[in-house]
Formats: structure tokens, C-alpha cells, sequence
């Protein structure tokens, strides 16, 4: 689905990602994990297209797409959930559904209802203005903002920050629910036990520079590794 | 006070009705600016000339058809004109500067200003024109004993009505509504999957229609003349000010200030008519510098 060749990504003249490689297979759950600052937004900016990298390839479903502009990614059936739930926050939350509404390609794919199916606490609040709700309630937003332009890649960007245990472990339960909805994603965490218990495979980052990969139970059991790059 | 002494209710009530007729084509210039600024992020300075190229079309158009139908067509006719000629512009070269710093876009559309203004002096020369409203709209009807020019109340019906489509398209249009969302967060609405550059250039040219549209219906009120442009790009500026920078209510606020101010002291201290409406926005920003409805910016 996608592979991420060596590439160096840049803000302004600060170096942030060195020669970074990944690879997400169709259908897998890939975590990144890796302490605040680590370069996991950075990472996920290059795959959309928001940061491109200076150097280094990123393919996309067989085809080489490095600079590639957002929008034409997205169109590509790339799905995108910022780390900071930026909502359209003069519109309501059914607009901000609605407004980046793409019919999938095959099959029933997602529309607004089956996106309140899939968060019921959205349905009460259709014609609120997203800027006034709450953390849980955004990121369900950005989430299902997503799902709405009927993407069959999903860059998750920490889903899960700042909000409260019980908000977490409904989002972790729905996000493992993407599996099945034929959904690759690739998901950057801080939480390590959703990272774990969601992933197929982890990639841990630290400071700009893949540190470590392997299958997430390899990971599990590596305790050292997870305390020299993980741990606060 | 003296020079008040000559002021009656109708009298007021009449200066009232004209500043607000008046308002009408700040509003519909100035909601213009305010899209654009708000949306793109873009002060166009170049505004103003398209209001003047607007009227300039209209009254040409208005000439080579001929009669009434020769008005009421040009009214649809230049303001489209406009747009085109913007959305050239926005193809042709705005869209590859979006990315530059605020200064840059600022200077290119001073450079538009001047090569409009230059292109306005080799269609139509330097004489001023004069454009007649078509009979139904000419003449005056009584109001308390004053008259009150028809084409006032012509601008008086229209103002609110473009007020209402301005608020269909923002809000009941998939349009307005990505160009609200792209307006706080263009790179999230690409992230989407959409092409942020056509919802910019659509605002743009819907926008600079709105430039057109107030040269169009200033027409048959004034001068058509060169010069015209820095009149009213200054004051569109101010009221965009003093309404807060991208907000369409806010427009239409600054506008009726504006305004009204503007007439009510052609009424009260007529010597120093032209001092009111400035003396309103310095008052409006000593206590409110971020303009009075909140900015998008």
C-alpha cells in the first residue's frame, strides 16, 4: 500500500526526519510510536503531502507520489486525521461532514449516516458548531471526516491525546473496527497500550530517526527498547 | 446650535433614506473586499478599479444597447464582465503567489491597480462619462413633503436582497461553506481531497462580481471618471476595518456607519460633511481596534 524510501523532511531549516523508511502492507494496522516531539506528526505531514520531504521517495499503490499536492492524495484514498483535531470550526458537524462528502468507488462506502452509525454521540449533535465541542467529540469529528471521503488508507495522528480514559478506550475499540472495514492504517501513538493492542506491526521513532521495527508482539516483549525511546 | 436649526424630521428622515442608499453600494463593494480578505487572505487593492472598470463597462454597455433594456442589461453585463476579467487575473497569475508572504500579494495587486487604471485611460480615455438611470427610476416621489429620488429607492430594494443571496451562498452553498472552512484552515480542507485553488478562485471572482455590480449601480448616480477607484477603495477599506476584517455583517455594519454618518452630516454641518464618516471610524476604533463583529482573521 505504501512504502516510504529514505526520506529527510525539512520545517524551514530545521532537519526533522532522517533518512525515514517504512513500509504499510494492504490491510495492516502499522503504529508509530515514539515520545512527543519524536517526529511522528512530521512523518505522517510527509505521507499526505502537507511537509514533502527533500529527499527520499514516498509510493502510494504502486506509484511514486513524492510532491505530490494533498488534495490529488486525498483523491487517491488517502485519509488524513491531524494530531490537533482541526475542525472546520464555523461550520456544524454535519456540515463538516457533508462538505468533504466523496461517494466511494465501490460497494455502500461511508456517507453521514453510517459515519452517526459509527459514532452515535455525533448523531445528537449534527447542527452544533464544531468550535464549541468537546476533545472526545472533535476527534470523532476529524475521524469521521475522514471516513468520509472514502479513503482505503488512513493516517491516524495521535487519536487519542489529551482525552479522557473512557473517550480512549472508545475510539481504540472503533479504530479497531477499521480491520474490518478493509481500512490500511497507519497510526501514530504516545498511548503505548492502544498502539499495542491495535497494531499488526510498530516502527518506534526518536528523534527524527526509526529506531526500531518488528511485529507488535516482538514489540510488546522488548521491554529495553520501549524504555530507552518511549519512556518520559 | 445654529446649523441645526434648519433640520426637520422629514428632512432627516429623507438624508436618512439617501445615506442609506448610499450604504447599499459601500455594502455590496465593501462585502466584496471583505470575501476576499476574509477567504484568500488577500487585501485587494485593486478593488476599487474594479469598480471603476464596472462602471466604465456598464455605461458602454448601457450606450451600445441603448434604452432601458440597454440599462437593465448592463447591470448584468458588467459586473460579469468583471468577474471574468478577475478570474483571468486569479488563473493568469494570483494563484501562483498564494503561498507568497502578505506584502507580496499586497504590491501585486497595487501593480493591478495601476496597469487597470492605465487600461481603463486607453479603452475610454480621460473624459469623464455621465449615464442616465432608464425612466422608470428617474425622477422622484414624494416623501412628507420631500422628494425622494426614485433610483434610491431603487438601491434601497436591491441592497437587501444582495445581502440575502451573499448569506444563501455563504451558508447554504457547498461553496460558501468550503470557502468558510478554507477561509481558518486551507490546509486541512486540500487534506480533504479538495482543490483548495478553484474554491479560491470562485471566492475571487465572486468577490471582484460584487466590485462590478456597486460600479454598475453607481453609475447613473455620479461621474464616471477616473479617480474614481481611490475614492472608493479607500472607503471600502475603512468599512471592512471598522466592521472586522471578513466578516459579511460586519460589511454591512460599517457600511450603514459609513453611510449614514456620511449623509447625516451633509445635513448637520454640510462645510464639513466630508469629515463625519472618519471621525466615525477613528470613534469606532479607539474603542473597538479589532473592528466591531468579529474578524477572521
Amino acid at each position: 500500500m505504501l512504502e516510504v524510501r529514505g526520506i529527510h523532511t525539512y520545517y524551514g531549516l530545521s532537519h526533522i526526519l532522517f533518512d525515514v523508511s517504512l513500509t504499510v502492507n494492504q490491510g495492516e494496522v502499522v503504529c508509530i510510536l515514539g515520545r512527543n516531539g519524536a517526529g511522528k506528526s512530521t512523518l505522517m505531514r510527509s505521507i499526505m503531502g502537507l511537509t514533502p520531504p527533500k529527499q527520499g521517495s514516498i509510493i502510494y499503490q504502486g506509484r511514486e507520489v513524492t510532491g505530490l499536492k494533498p488534495h490529488l492524495l486525498a483523491r487517491r484514498g488517502m485519509g488524513y486525521v491531524p494530531d490537533d483535531r482541526r475542525v472546520f470550526a464555523d461550520l456544524t458537524v454535519g456540515e463538516n461532514l457533508e462538505v468533504v462528502a466523496r461517494p466511494a468507488a465501490g460497494g455502500r462506502g461511508w456517507d453521514k449516516e453510517r459515519v452517526y452509525e459509527f459514532f452515535p454521540p455525533l448523531k445528537d449533535i449534527d447542527g452544533r458548531q464544531a468550535g464549541y465541542l468537546s476533545g472526545g467529540e472533535q476527534q470523532m469529528l476529524t475521524i469521521g471526516r475522514a471516513l468520509m471521503t472514502n479513503p482505503s488508507f488512513l493516517l491516524l495522528d495521535e487519536p487519542t491525546e489529551g482525552l479522557a480514559p473512557l473517550v480512549v478506550k472508545m475510539l481504540a475499540q472503533q479504530i479497531g473496527r477499521f480491520k474490518d472495514e478493509g481500512l490500511t492504517v497507519l497510526l501514530a501513538e504516545q498511548n503505548q497500550e492502544v498502539a499495542l493492542s491495535l497494531g499488526d506491526r510498530g516502527y518506534i521513532i526518536d528523534n527524527g530517526v526509526i529506531r526500531y521495527q518488528g511485529d507488535i508482539q516482538d514489540l510488546r516483549a522488548n521491554q529495553e527498547i520501549r524504555r530507552k525511546y518511549l519512556m518520559v | 446650535m445654529d446649523a441645526t436649526s434648519h433640520i426637520t424630521l422629514a428632512s432627516l428622515a429623507q438624508q436618512v433614506l439617501v445615506g442609506l442608499s448610499r450604504t447599499t453600494i459601500l455594502f455590496i463593494v465593501s462585502s466584496g473586499l471583505s470575501l476576499i480578505l476574509g477567504v484568500l487572505r488577500i487585501p485587494n487593492l485593486s478593488h476599487g478599479s474594479l469598480y471603476m472598470i464596472g462602471a466604465f463597462v456598464t455605461y458602454s454597455a448601457a450606450v451600445f444597447i441603448g434604452g432601458s433594456t440597454g440599462f437593465w442589461l448592463a447591470l448584468i453585463i458588467a459586473p460579469a464582465v468583471v468577474a471574468l476579467l478577475s478570474l483571468a487575473v486569479e488563473r493568469g497569475l494570483l494563484r501562483f503567489l498564494y503561498d507568497r508572504e502578505h506584502l507580496m500579494l499586497l504590491l501585486f495587486t497595487f501593480a493591478l491597480t495601476l496597469v487597470f487604471g492605465d487600461l481603463v485611460k486607453l479603452i475610454w480615455g480621460s473624459d469623464y462619462r455621465s449615464l442616465t438611470a432608464p425612466p422608470l427610476l428617474q425622477g422622484s416621489f414624494d416623501l412628507a413633503g420631500l422628494p425622494f429620488p426614485r433610483y434610491n429607492l431603487f438601491l434601497l430594494l436591491l441592497g437587501p436582497l444582495v445581502a440575502l443571496g451573499l448569506w444563501l451562498l455563504t451558508n447554504k452553498t457547498k461553496i460558501g461553506k468550503l470557502a468558510k472552512a478554507a477561509a481558518v484552515d486551507r490546509e486541512m480542507v486540500a487534506a480533504m481531497g479538495i482543490n483548495v485553488s478553484w474554491v479560491f478562485a470562485a471566492v475571487f471572482c465572486i468577490g471582484c462580481f460584487l466590485a462590478g455590480l456597486g460600479g454598475a449601480l453607481v453609475a447613473p448616480t455620479q461621474n464616471i471618471t477616473q479617480g474614481m477607484d481611490h475614492t472608493i477603495i479607500m472607503e471600502a477599506f475603512l468599512i471592512v476595518i471598522i466592521g472586522g476584517l471578513g466578516n459579511m455583517w460586519g460589511a454591512l455594519l460599517g457600511a450603514l456607519i459609513f453611510g449614514l454618518t456620511d449623509a447625516i452630516g451633509i445635513l448637520v454641518w454640510p462645510q464639513f460633511a466630508i469629515v463625519f464618516p472618519y471621525v466615525a471610524v477613528v470613534v469606532v476604533l479607539v474603542f473597538r481596534p479589532k473592528g466591531l463583529l468579529q474578524s477572521t482573521w
